[in-house]
């Protein structure tokens, strides 16, 4: 009797096979990495509280109507890419006086590169960007009006951190972050419910 | 003939054994990271806007997710995904509470909401979107964008 050996399993094509498998996952692989705008809504509101007193020069009004049309400062009609430099220039204007910002434990902005005219805002902590739009706004325009906004945050945050510390506002320790959101550049962006 | 007939050198072929090695380890790699999607979008994918100043959204578990968009058959109005169905407004307050039942006590705070909206849908929608949330206090909120100019969003 002829002794037969066990048949070796031809193992040839099972790089074909991985191969398949292989270009199956990749095809369906999706490394979406989900970006966006983060923002943070505010709290629910005490009904009891009063809303603090602004002056209107520590204001910056965009209001965006149904036709995705945006005013500025109630007057000004403006294209979407003059906002960012808009929202800095007001911002970055620092017009406070030392004895006006000292009531409120401030000290005259000495980063701001504006023009300092008392007309704007007195200091970046105080400048309030407010941002009213229609129900019939598309959202497209009220992402680009949102990014713009942030937008000229970062530019000045940037501006600051290369002149104080040579790199980018993003490079930088997440202390130095801190201190330039909190106490440099804070982001104060108020939406106001929008009209009908 | 001489024994010792000078073999002819070609190439020698390179061994390929260790090929389906390679794309085996290619194949688990693609295999581990692939996610696959686990809800249905029952409205028209949404045509997400771009703008530049984004965030990475970092931790994926800590994320939910509304899509707002136009529906798949052409009825008017802008339509509002949770999971895996068509819902209204109101059902966004359950919708966080049962995200939240999944998490720990101490993630609760940490937990973002992704707004996945399309370009055409009106503001007023996310407001709506946006009032609900912040009655159950879910404070974090990501709109979420395309890489991209800002500025490209207004010429569509």
């Amino acid at each position: 009797m002829a002794r037969r050996e066990s048949p070796e399993i031809n193992a040839g094509s099972m790089a074909d096979i991985a191969f398949l498998l292989l270009i199956f996952f990749l095809v369906t692989t999706t490394m979406d990495t989900d970006t966006g705008i983060s923002r943070k809504l505010p709290e629910k509101p005490d009904p009891n509280f009063v809303p603090p007193i602004l002056k209107e020069k520590n204001v910056f009004e965009v209001n965006v109507n149904r036709r995705n049309e945006i005013l500025v400062e109630g007057e000004i009609y403006m294209q979407i890419a003059d906002l960012r430099e808009a929202a800095a220039k007001f911002i970055d204007n620092g017009g406070g006086t030392a004895e006006n910002l000292a009531k409120e434990n401030l000290t005259v902005c000495s980063w701001c590169k504006g023009d300092k005219d008392p007309a704007s805002s007195d200091h970046p902590k105080k400048a309030i960007i407010s941002l009213q739009s229609d129900r019939g706004t598309s959202y497209a325009t009220y992402i680009a009006v949102q990014n713009e906004l942030v937008g000229a945050y970062t530019d000045l945050r940037n501006k600051y951190a290369n002149d104080k510390f040579g790199r980018d506002f993003k490079d930088l320790t997440g202390e130095q972050q801190k201190v330039i959101k909190k106490d440099i550049y804070p982001q104060i962006i108020s939406e106001a419910e929008p009209t009908k | 003939m001489s024994k010792f007939k000078k073999k002819r050198k070609g190439m020698p072929a390179i061994n390929t054994a260790s090929l389906p090695d390679i794309v085996f380890m290619l194949l688990f790699f693609f295999m581990v990271t692939t996610v696959m999607r686990e809800t249905d979008l029952k409205i028209k994918k949404p045509q997400l806007p771009k703008a530049d100043q984004v965030k990475k959204l970092e931790k994926k578990s800590l994320v939910s997710y509304i899509y707002v968009g136009k529906s798949k058959d052409g009825t008017p109005g802008d339509k509002i995904q949770l999971n895996d169905r068509i819902s209204s407004v109101k059902d966004i307050k359950s919708f966080i509470f049962s995200e939240r039942s999944s998490h720990s006590e101490g993630e609760i705070p940490l937990l973002t909401t992704s707004i996945k909206a399309d370009l055409n849908v009106n503001v007023g929608t996310i407001t709506d979107i946006k009032i609900e949330l912040r009655d159950v206090n879910a404070l974090k909120i990501n709109y979420s964008t395309l890489k991209g100019s800002a500025l490209d969003n207004m010429n569509k």
